[in-house]
Parts: C-alpha cells; structure tokens; sequence
C-alpha cells in the first residue's frame, strides 16, 4: 500500500513536473517541442488532482474526474495544435516559433 | 515493497521530464515523454486507480503521444538536432519557474500533514459509470456532454485546419466552372 | 421607353382622377350654402410636438387645391407625353422620367398639404427634384452650377419660409391651415398685437414666409436661379420653371391669403411691390435676350410678378378679392400658354439644335404646327382677346385699378412690353431672315406635337371659365364684372407692342440695331440684366468669402483640426512606441504571463499571511 508515503511527496513531483513543462514551454524553439512541454503541464496537473483526491476525500470522486476530463481535454487539445503545427509547417516551410511572427503588429 | 517501487516511479518522472525538455533531438524527447506518462498511470495502477489509469495510457501514451510522433516524422528530418536555447534566455526562464516553484513550495509546507484517510474503498467501475451518467448531486453527466462536443469540435477543426489544400483545390475548380 | 410609358400612365390616370375630384368637388360635394368650404380628404397625425402643435399629413380640399391640382396633373401629363418623343435616345431616360415622377409627386404633395409643415416638406421636396431635373446633363458644367445655383438661392429662401413657420406657430400653437386661415379665428388675434421693430410679430412672420415664396416664384431679387435653370431638359423648363413649382410661391401666398389680408396688410403691401417691380424689371430684361429658353424664363419670371401683384392689391371677400381670383386665373392660364411656349421652344431646339435666336427664321415653312401653336400662346401672353391671357390679364388690371392705380399703370406698361418681346421672339423664329441650314428642320413627332395641340386650345378657350364662380377668397362666388375702358386700354398697348415687334423684326433689317444704339446704356445693362449676376458673385465672393469664410476655414483648418491632429499624432507617437511590446514572439508572451501569475500569486499569498 502507498498509504505510508506522505502526500507531500507525490505533490511535490507533481509541481516540479509542472514548471519543468513552464521551463521548458519558455525555451524550446521548435513548436513541437513546445507542446510536448504543455503535455508536461497537463499531466502533471492531472496527477495532482488525482493525488488529492485520493488522500484528501478517498470517498468522493471529483479530483478523480477532473483528471479524467483533463486527459480528454488533452487530447482535443493535442489533435487541434497539431492540425495547427502542420498548416504551419505547410505555409512557412518551418515550424521554429520565433519565425512565425506575421501576426505582429 | 510497494513504497520502493512508488519512489523509482516518482524519480523516473522527475528525470524522464526534465529530459523530455532538454533532449536535442525531438524524436527522443517525445519517448521520454511516454515514458513520464507510463510512469504516471503506474502510480494511478498503484493507487487503485484502475480505470484513470487505463484512460491516461490509452489516450494519452497510445494517442496523443503516437499523434505527436506522427506530426514529427511528417515535419523533421530522422537526424534532425535542435539547437540550444540562447543561455541568457534559458536562465531567465529557469529563473521565472524556479521562483514559481519556491512560491509553491512554500504553500506545500501546509500539506505536510495531508495524511492518508482511512476507509479507501478503490472506486468501482459501476461507480464511475453511473456518475458519469447521472445529474443528481455527484453526477457528471454535464461535463460528460460537453467534453463529447468539444471532442467532436476538436475533430472537425483539426480536419479544417490540417486540410486547407484541399479546400482551396476544391474552390479553384469552382472558380474555373464559373468563368 | 418602357419607363417613360409606365410614368405617363400612371399620370393619365392621376389626370382623370384629378379631373374627377374636380368635378365632385365643384359640382357636388363642396358647395354649402352659396360658399366653396373647404374638406380634408384625410389626415393622419404624423409627429405629435404639444397638444395643439402636431405635424401631420393630409389630403386638403379647396378651390385652390383643386384647381391646381388640375392645372399640375394637365401640364405633367403633357409634359411626360411630350418627354417620350423629346427625350427619345438620350442618355439616362429612366432617370428623367423617375425623376420627372418624383416631382409630380411632390407638387401633388404641396398642392394638397393639410398643414403648412407638410407643405413645407414637399416644398423642399420640389427643391431637391428641381435641383435633380436641372442638373440632369451633369455632365455639363454650365448645368451643374445652374443646378447648384437653384438650389442654394432657392435653400436661402426656404431658411425664410421655416422660420416664418417656426414664428407662426410658437405664437399660434398649430400649423393646421385651417386653423390659420379660419378668417374669424381667435388664433391669430392674440399675436396680431404683439409688435416687433414697428410691424407685428404676425406681420414679420409672414413676409418671412413671402420669402420663402419668393425665392421658389422668383421674385426680385431672388430671381436670378430661373434663367440659369434653363440648362435643363426644356420639358422640365415648361413643367418646374413655367407651369408648376414656380407657381409655389403664389400658391402659398393664396393658401395664407386670409391671414395676409386680415392680419398683415403691411406685409400684402410688400407683397404689391415685389411683384410689380419683378413683373417689368424682368420684362425689360426680356426684351434683350436672345437665348429663346432664357426670354421665356424672364417672361415667367414676369408673369408671376403679376400673379403676385393681384394677391397684393386683393383684400378679402367681395368685390374687393377679384385681385385674389384674378391671381388664380392667371396662374392657371400662364400654366397652358407657358408651358405651350416652352414645350414650342423645344421642339424649335429639337429641329435646329440651337438656343439661339440668330440661328434661326423663316421656320414657319418647315414647322407648320409649332408656328400656330407659338402663335397662339403669344397672343394668348399678349393679351390680344378673345385668348386666354387676355381675360386673366383684364381681371389683374381691374383689381390693380380699383386697389391702387399706379400699380395699374405700371402693369399696363409691362403688358405692352410682353406683347413687344412675345412678337419679338415669334417674328425672330418663324419669320426674320432666310436662314440656311444644314439639316433641313423637320416638324417633330407625333407625341410632341398633340401636347402641343392640346396646350394650345386651353391657352385660347380656358379665358371662358367663369373663374369667379369656382375660386374666390372667401369661397363665396363673385361675377367678374369687364371693364371695357380698362380692356380696350390693355388691347390697345398690346396691339403697340406688337406693331413695334412687326415693324422691327418681322422682315430682315438694321432696323434693330438702330433702336438698340438710341438707348445704348440702358440696352447693355438690360442686356446684362441688370449685373445682378455679378453683384452676387461680388458679395458671395469677395465679402462673403473672402472676409467671412476665409477666416473661418483658415480658423478651422489650423486651430480646431490642428487640435485634433495634436491629440492624433499623440496617440500615434504613443502607439509605435507601445507596439514593440507586440513582438509576434509567442514565447516571450508565455513568460509574460507566467512572471506575471507568478507575481500576482505571490502578491495574494502574502496578503492573506
């Protein structure tokens, strides 16, 4: 059982997980790269919520559902940006972030 | 037992993200990705969470995942290496995430006595079912509806979005039957 | 075609219904006791101001209303018929005819309105479609300022007709004519007193609505947009600019009639003026022209100074209104024999693609309907009995006599110059000097010439109506007595003027220029009209412009706009400084936002703690 391992500790990987996805969103050039971070954030977000669940209202499910309803956000999420990616790809022959500008000022 | 193999687990996920976002070449950096997500829906499995963790290795390390390294194979070379990030702007971005991450440690200092309730029951599939059907108090079903029309509208942009040549073909040849 | 065809029906029909209502109103339903009464056919409140005040829109029925709803219907119905031959292959027919409805329209408008406001909508309603009709050829230059000039003499004007109603009906609290008019009204009473630099308020408000009347009649010295207005299509001249919408302003001083003559003689007296001195100065002016459409402008313009000077000399009721009736019958017979002149004048300029008259003679061989037809509107005009000019002109005469006889002698004076430049411009046309012309002139088209034909028998048999039976100014029916002293006078300078125009001008002579160079300085001016053209331009151009307007601008381009080019350019300086933060750099945006949730974040945590 995991019921000796203090909470503390699944949350606190969680939050590293989630600003190592920040971290990596800020730095990475290639969008693809990019997204791979938010994916980062969006699980790390949905193990939190499941942890929570788990040691704080083991009786109730509702952190259990958000987790489930976050991975099916995920996944909408990921087939739209990746959609987008390949128009992008398509148009501009390049998917580096910073020379998809055009829709500065 | 069971503990050791919690804390591998826990470890796997912190080194396998922290490659995910510091790997040169993308291909890599999308399996180590799948890695951190298997290694997730192992703790669900430990937890007793069977069918969350089901639903995050079939959708998300057998779709999402499997669409991104689609999407990569269609937009990179095999042989393809990133170039690093400018280091002033990697220091500053760790510097944002780092203070991000003192913010919330120190808010985690109240979780420290977040201890096991007792009286976990794992969670039935019957159970879940049902509240994900049902309206009452408890019940899921509004959000169940509205994440199915999100995925469908996810579905048909993503279509309209990936696919403008053929549209535009499409209003070519209108054009042309008009003149 | 198919728009002039469905435009002239649809006026045929407006015409027999006209001529139906006519026969109803007269022979039926309108007759009380002796008095023509007047009946609202319909009204409808429209816009409600205070209880009493409200503007509405209606169907009034009187002597006058309907009888100028005869005399537009005929004259438009002619004139559209006679459009479908003249404008025949020109540039734009839909539009002409369009427009050409839009004006009926609205004079029918005008001639029906319940209240003064409802008059005044048409009223300016008739403007705009006039300012169309004359500026129809725009791509003319010369028609375009016409255009404009008409238009903006004649908004002058109408600044005077709204104001007038503005003063009327704050003092009287209602625009209803028949309120206004009731001669035994307690309306009206109440301002009468009420005075205002020496004249009543009453009195100023209705000279201010003279104005208004003035400007659409062409009065002095607001006639100067009529001879211009003559760039038009000449159907339009002989519809707007003879017949109908200059009429306006006489028709408007009728419909006020019991208010002029009861509460503000001073201003009929002005009235008197105006049109006596309008009706020669424009026939001076008349004498001197040589453009045929620009003669039978100042004749209009004359004529109308008649019709003017009879409603001034009237009074109300009885023996002393024959002025008012003479008025009516005058208008309604300039309107066939001007509006048969004008149409005659087109049909001269359909054939010899001129205006002018040393373009022109001996016309009598190729046109032999257009000469009888002119022939019989000039001595109609003329006042040459038994035609129709002659008993309308009479009946002005005697009122003028009975009222005041130096307007008498005056007018009887003009009616000798009428006949002289009538005779003038026929004996030039038809007759004068063998002309060569290149394209032999051909008699116009059937659709030309039947208007023509049925213009010409009202202008020689309408003087038979026995007018004073249907309109006078109180409704009650008074027998115009002759007055053979006074009709013999009158035959007898026209039968001058007329001799006069023989001997010079109907056999090719020098006989002309000798006349001229006897009166040299007074022929130039004349023939100049006078300069008022260029007093105008000198007061609207070097005053106005150059003292008033020029400061104005210069004050409104560098101060008012320099201010707000200031504020502009401020927000502009502003907004390219501001727009570098835009990069298109998504990233940068992503750590924007997350310093600043986390600065947020931790501004909150430490409040709370």
């Amino acid at each position: 059982m995991i019921s000796n391992i203090p909470a503390l500790h699944f949350l606190i990987v969680g939050s590293l997980m989630f600003f190592i996805g920040v971290y990596g969103f800020l730095t990475r050039k290639n969008i693809i790269a990019m997204l791979l971070s938010a994916e980062l954030m969006i699980n790390a977000v949905a193990f939190n919520f499941a942890i929570l669940n788990r040691y704080v209202f083991p009786v109730h499910l509702e952190g259990y559902f958000f987790s489930l309803f976050i991975i099916a956000v995920a996944a909408a999420d990921a087939a739209v940006a990746i959609a987008i990616i390949i128009n992008i790809y398509r148009n501009f022959d390049t998917i580096e972030v910073e020379e998809v500008d055009d829709m500065k000022y | 037992m069971e503990q050791i193999i919690t804390y591998i687990l826990l470890a796997l996920m912190l080194i396998f993200s922290v490659m995910t976002v510091t790997s040169g070449r993308i291909l890599r950096s999308a399996v180590y990705l799948l890695t951190v997500l298997v290694a997730t829906a192992a703790i669900y499995f430990i937890m007793q969470y069977q069918f969350l963790a089901a639903v995050q290795i079939t959708l998300y390390a057998g779709g999402i995942v499997v669409l991104i390294i689609f999407s990569i194979l269609l937009t990179h070379h095999i042989e393809h290496r990133m170039e690093n990030p400018v280091f002033w702007k990697a220091m500053i971005s760790a510097l944002a995430a780092l203070g991000a991450v003192a913010m919330i440690a120190w808010v985690l200092k109240d979780a420290q006595s977040i201890q096991n309730v007792a009286g976990f029951i794992p969670p039935k599939m019957e159970d879940i079912g049902m509240a994900l059907l049902s309206y009452g108090k408890q019940g899921y079903v509004l959000p169940f509806e509205v994440i199915s029309v999100l995925l469908l509208a996810a579905m048909i942009g993503a279509i309209a979005v990936a696919k403008p040549a053929l549209l535009q073909f499409k209003n070519k040849n209108f054009k042309q039957d008009d003149q | 075609m198919v728009s002039g065809i469905i435009g002239t029906l649809v006026l045929g029909t407006i015409t027999v219904l006209s001529y139906f209502t006519a026969w109803q109103y007269f022979f039926t339903d309108g007759k009380v006791d002796g008095a023509y009464r007047a009946i609202t056919g319909f009204n409808h409140v429209w816009l409600t101001l205070t209880e009493s005040l409200h503007i509405d829109l209606g169907v009034l029925l009187d002597p006058i209303s309907v009888m100028m709803l005869l005399v537009v219907s005929t004259i438009s119905l002619m004139v559209h018929i006679y459009s479908l031959g003249y404008m025949k292959g020109e540039d734009g027919f839909y539009r002409y005819y369009a427009f050409l409805s839009l004006f009926t329209f609205s004079m029918l408008g005008l001639v029906v309105a319940t209240n003064i406001f409802q008059m005044y909508i048409f009223w300016e309603l008739v403007g705009a479609s006039s300012y169309l009709l004359i500026g129809f050829y725009y791509k003319k230059p010369s028609a375009v300022a016409a255009s404009k000039k008409a238009f903006i003499v004649t908004r002058f004007a109408d600044l005077g007709f709204l104001i007038g109603i503005l003063i009327l009906s704050f003092f009287t609290g209602t625009f209803d004519f028949a309120a206004l008019t009731n001669p035994s009204g307690q309306v009206l009473g109440s301002i009468a007193g009420t005075s205002f630099i020496g004249l009543s308020v009453l009195s100023w408000s209705m000279i201010l609505i003279f104005m208004g009347g003035a400007g659409k009649s062409a009065m002095f010295p607001l006639h100067i947009w009529l001879p211009d207005a003559m760039e038009g299509p000449t159907p339009v001249s002989a519809l707007i600019h003879a017949a109908t919408m200059v009429v306006a302003g006489v028709y408007l001083v009728a419909r006020m009639f019991p208010v002029y003559a009861i509460w503000a003689p001073e201003s009929l007296a002005i009235i008197a003026f105006v049109g006596a001195f309008t009706s020669l100065f424009a026939a001076v002016i008349a004498c001197t022209q040589t453009d045929i459409k620009r003669i039978l402008a100042y004749s209009t313009i004359s004529q109308i100074g008649y019709m003017m000077l009879a409603l001034g000399v009237a009074g109300y009721g009885g023996e002393a209104g024959s002025g008012f009736t003479a008025s009516m019958f005058h208008l309604t017979t300039h309107a066939m024999f001007k509006a048969l002149l004008f149409l005659g004048a087109g049909s001269i300029i359909h054939a010899v693609h001129s205006n002018e008259m040393g373009d022109m003679g001996s016309l009598r061989k190729y046109m032999p309907v257009t000469a009888i037809t002119f022939l019989i509107a000039c001595l109609s005009i003329s006042g040459i009995p038994p035609f129709a000019g002659f008993f309308s002109k009479d009946e002005i005469l005697a009122a003028a006599y009975t009222s005041q006889p130096i307007y008498f002698w005056v007018e009887w004076f003009v009616a000798g110059l009428t006949a002289f430049y009538m005779f003038r411009l026929y004996f030039g046309v038809f007759w004068g000097k063998k002309t060569e012309y290149k394209h032999k002139p051909k008699e116009a088209p059937l659709s030309m010439t039947i208007p023509l034909i049925v213009l010409a028998i009202g202008a020689a048999a309408a003087g038979f109506i026995p007018f004073g039976d249907f309109v006078s100014s109180d409704g009650l029916a008074h027998e115009a007595s002759f007055h053979w002293n006074i009709a013999s006078l009158s035959i007898l300078i026209a039968l001058a003027g007329l001799a006069l125009a023989a001997w010079l001008y109907l056999r090719e002579s020098s006989r002309p220029e000798k006349v001229a160079a006897g009166f040299k300085g007074f022929y130039t001016a004349a023939y100049h009209k006078f300069y008022f053209d260029e007093l105008y331009l000198f007061i609207t151009k070097k005053i106005v412009f150059e003292l008033i307007s020029q400061p104005l601008a210069w004050f409104d381009r560098h101060i008012v706009d320099g201010f707000m080019n200031l504020i502009g350019r401020m927000i502009y300086r502003f907004a390219v400084a501001v727009k570098r933060f835009q990069s298109g750099q998504m990233q940068q945006y992503a750590f924007v936002f997350v310093s600043g949730v986390v600065v947020l974040a931790l501004i909150i945590l430490i409040w709370w703690t």
